[in-house]
């Protein structure tokens, strides 16, 4: 346990990915087998089994230390965290114990079933038997989940390096059906239950964004443009009757989207595809709000099945007959695709289409209608290019349209982290509303430094207010901010949220009676909803 | 009638016509402690403990018009005994004692219980009302004694030294800086930045006894500071100076640092939780040693703190000053000197 806290301070007190995986490295390299396993089975979001509720850890808590429950209300909000907050209330050890991670795991496990007073006289010990730190870990096997910045791919990336086994290999592994109580180590990251050979993907091929004028691309007979999609882009692999779909983040996240299953009975053996993973209704896309209910879940409800169905739109084939067909020019690929996809009469999986023009002029004029179909502009390959591994200049190019922009108000700002921890730098907008303000987005990048220090010494003249680190502020600096897209919102008291919103300039040439109003972005809203 | 009011000004003593550490300018200022949300510029005059008298003296102004106490003794303004009793914050800090027709009443500052090595002992003083600090007024804050955090810090430097890594320490440059320094001498040397040496040299001309130190100046090499703890202030933590160290590694040294929330916030590479504050109990223990009838709760968690009193039967009221600001103030003052060290040694490159 101690290791294992150890491991958890260190990621946690480090931003940098290459001193997690250190962490990791160092941790693999020295910890029990049978801790290896959990440490892997909760960061991947698997729990052990769960014999007490949190809310009597809470009540146990509370008893011992005589602590009134509005005063350990108002230490959890100051902690923001229940296990941590129990760790820190409870009164010092008075003893101390070597229990290994798996062995306390064990040890819950064997509570199941047992009464109440057995259970609490189990857990009264421990606390009484752990540190802080290791007290903290302890609740958190009980009640909570281990969110400190470890991705799958880190983690994989980690293993990796530690085994010296492809990483690709070990991603399959920890991702496929494995159970921690019984499972070894060498068995989990050899993979030894599943067959890791099936699901291998390939790197995705990359563009870059456009710069030059579409005419110096040459003729546009050699092109072949599509809508550029707002999703996740996705790969899907079928070989002996098994299907894997992998993220761009190179992560399996086959389990998340249960829409694209049927895709094992209807693929051939020996497939993989190119596409992006989007929310899809009656073949149209729905915007990226209502596809990211559906992101990064370990469970689904039904609901949100009903709300934000999921749809893959396919650009490629990667893969045919088990033959690797990356070195194939795209035209040739393009006819495979249509014969194997555009056959389908599925909502589900849909061939991307391309898109006919017969000038760069008639194109440049479609790609500004992008919006009204929630693409975020277009896509263009050359039709004799392979499928590069990666980013490659020159074959293929991506041409978005140009973000939104609104004039808003500054009226809190908030100091950075890291670099900027002395200095202003998260800043939340307003827009009017009649006589009001009211907020609309929070941005952090955007400016230089100079403009920062500039802000900066704005926000320490002219703070009206201050609630913790926030400072409200005089509403008088206004800024243009780009942003994505937008959408109804019943979190945000606008009624609507901006996506990806960010600081294009800082508007010293305008006063705060010329920002725009929440009429404005209504009516935006209106005339992009319509979509959906 | 009571001792003390809370005005505009600040903590206003009718009877006796003065302030205690008042924020807008007064005639006539009793001054708890040097720091800068205690002690503003412009008072006609001061009154303050005697080792506060030259730090004042070197942070606002040599033109002060400061007249001193040591611990227990006590003078008579219009019919007010003032008096001082240590606080334990920092050196010089002290806790005001009122006394007017048998009416007794304390203003504490900013104070710690804990013996931090180098400021005179809190001492617990009966009196009927006691004006009390809450920055760690929640019971989650409780501190570990302050040689196992020493200790932490010190098997910190001992595993970056032979990993060519540099500890930086980011402390305030009055108190934190002076306490980490008397409790860390002895094993590396302590290399500290301007503000922080030209503190200390106020400080051991004042009499105090403080470990050597070494002046981080151009001529400092990174080897030198990689062998060694160096310690900073708040505003030197990310600046291109510290960056440009042999792998410099933070560590923040402040009693936030018991909670992950706050330790993720800060993204350094070591917290360690050491205060010159008191914790939870510490404030309970001071708070019944003065047998108090009523406590007014200032800066920190407030409206918790003053709850909680009510409820266990001590009468208590949440009061809005202006303290606790010196995280902002301190900054202020120190970025002057972080760039005057930054030009130096980027002048002395160019060379």
């Amino acid at each position: 346990m101690k290791r294992f806290a150890k491991l958890i301070q260190q990621l946690e007190l480090s931003n940098k990915t290459n001193d997690k995986i250190a962490a990791l490295v160092d941790y693999f390299n020295y910890a029990d087998d049978k801790d290896k396993i959990w440490v892997i089975a909760l960061f991947t979001g698997k729990k052990p089994r769960r014999p007490i509720k949190s809310a009597l850890l809470k009540y146990w808590a509370i008893e011992i230390t005589q602590t009134p429950e509005w005063l350990f209300s108002e230490s959890y909000s100051n902690v923001g965290d229940l296990s941590e907050t129990i760790a820190l209330l409870l009164p010092p050890a008075e003893h101390t114990s070597d229990f290994q991670l798996h062995k306390w795991i064990e040890n819950l496990h064997d509570l199941e079933g047992k009464d109440d007073e057995t259970k609490k006289n189990f857990i009264l010990n421990a606390w009484n038997t752990l540190e802080t730190q290791e007290r903290f870990i302890f609740n958190k096997l009980i009640s909570g989940n281990f969110r400190i910045g470890v991705s799958n791919k880190m983690l994989v990336n980690a293993l990796a390096k530690q085994s010296s086994l492809d990483s690709a290999q070990i991603m399959h592994s920890i991702m496929g059906k494995w159970n921690p109580y019984e499972i070894t180590f060498t068995e989990l990251i050899n993979g030894l239950h599943v067959n890791t050979d099936n699901s291998w993907p390939y790197p995705f091929c990359l563009a870059y964004a456009l710069e030059q004028e579409t005419e110096k691309l040459g003729d546009i007979a050699d092109w072949q443009a599509e809508w550029k999609w707002d999703g996740i882009r996705g790969q899907i692999v079928k070989r002996n009757g098994e299907l894997f779909i992998w993220s761009r983040g190179e992560e399996l996240v086959t389990e998340q989207f249960p829409e694209l299953h049927f895709l094992i009975d209807v693929l051939p053996d020996g497939v993989v595809l190119d596409g992006e993973i989007l929310a899809v209704q009656d073949k149209q896309v729905l915007s990226f709000s209502t596809l990211q209910q559906r992101l990064n879940r370990k469970t689904i409800s039904k609901k949100q099945l009903e709300d934000a169905p999921i749809g893959f739109f396919v650009y490629d084939i990667l893969e045919y007959e088990t033959n690797d067909f990356r070195e194939q020019p795209l035209s040739e690929r393009r006819k495979i695709l249509e014969q194997l996809i555009g056959g389908l009469d599925e909502s589900a999986v849909i061939l991307s289409p391309v898109i006919n023009c017969k000038t760069w002029e008639e194109l440049a004029e479609l790609r500004q209608t992008s919006r009204s179909i929630n693409s975020e502009g277009i896509m263009l390959k050359r039709l004799s290019s392979h499928y590069h591994s990666g980013r490659k200049r020159g074959d293929w190019w991506k041409w978005k349209i140009n973000p939104y922009t609104v004039d808003a108000v500054m009226i809190y700002a908030q100091k950075g982290s890291g670099r900027r921890a002395n200095f202003f730098t998260d800043y939340t907008f307003a827009v009017r509303d009649g006589e009001n303000l009211v907020t609309i987005a929070k941005a952090y990048s955007g400016l230089t430094d100079k403009e920062i220090k500039e802000v900066n010494s704005f926000v320490t003249k002219n703070a009206i207010e201050k609630f913790g680190p926030v400072r409200t502020v005089k509403p008088e600096l206004v800024f243009e901010i780009a942003f994505e897209g937008i959408a109804e919102s019943k979190r945000h008291k606008a009624g609507l949220a901006l996506r990806f919103p960010r600081i294009l300039r800082w508007r010293k040439d305008k006063k705060a009676a010329e920002i725009n109003t929440l009429e404005d972005l209504r009516q935006l809203l209106a005339s992009t909803f319509i979509n959906d | 009638m009571a001792l003390i009011e809370f005005t505009k000004r600040g903590i206003y003593c009718k009877q006796g016509d003065f302030y205690v550490d008042p924020w807008w300018p007064v005639d006539y200022a009793v001054t708890t402690h040097g720091h800068s949300d205690h002690v503003r510029f412009g008072n006609k005059h001061y009154l303050c403990h005697t080792l506060t008298k030259p730090i004042i003296k070197r942070r606002i102004s040599e033109d002060l018009d400061v007249e001193t106490l040591n611990y227990g003794e006590s003078i008579v303004r219009n019919g007010v005994n003032i008096s001082f009793y240590p606080a334990g914050h920092i050196i010089g800090s002290a806790q005001v004692r009122l006394e007017y027709k048998g009416e007794i009443c304390v203003i504490s500052g900013d104070y710690k219980t804990e013996d931090d090595g180098i400021s005179d002992v809190f001492e617990p003083v009966k009196c009927h009302s006691f004006v009390s600090e809450s920055t760690f007024g929640l019971p989650v804050y409780k501190w570990q004694k302050q040689d196992i955090v020493f200790d932490k810090i010190k098997s910190w430097v001992n595993d970056n030294i032979p990993q060519q890594k540099t500890s930086v320490l980011i402390a305030y440059s009055l108190g934190k800086a002076q306490r980490l320094i008397k409790n860390l001498a002895g094993d590396v040397p302590i290399y500290v930045h301007n503000s922080i040496a030209n503190l200390n040299e106020v400080i051991i001309n004042a009499g105090v006894n403080l470990p050597e130190t070494i002046r981080i100046t151009p001529e400092t090499t990174k080897d030198e500071l990689q062998k060694g703890i160096v310690i900073v202030p708040p505003a030197m933590r990310d600046s291109r100076w510290i960056k440009n160290l042999s792998h410099p590694v933070t560590g923040i040294c402040s009693g936030w640092m018991q909670v992950r929330a706050h330790r993720r916030w800060q993204s350094a590479d070591a917290g360690f939780a050491l205060s010159d504050h008191a914790d939870w109990t510490g404030l309970m223990d001071a708070i019944t040693a003065t047998g108090a009838e009523k406590v007014y709760v200032t800066h920190g968690f407030t409206a918790a703190f003053s709850r909680f009193l009510n409820d266990e039967g001590i009468e208590s009221e949440e009061v809005m000053t202006k303290f606790g600001q010196e995280d902002d103030e301190e900054n202020k003052v120190d970025l002057a000197d972080a760039e005057n060290t930054n030009t130096e040694i980027e002048n002395q490159k160019s060379v």
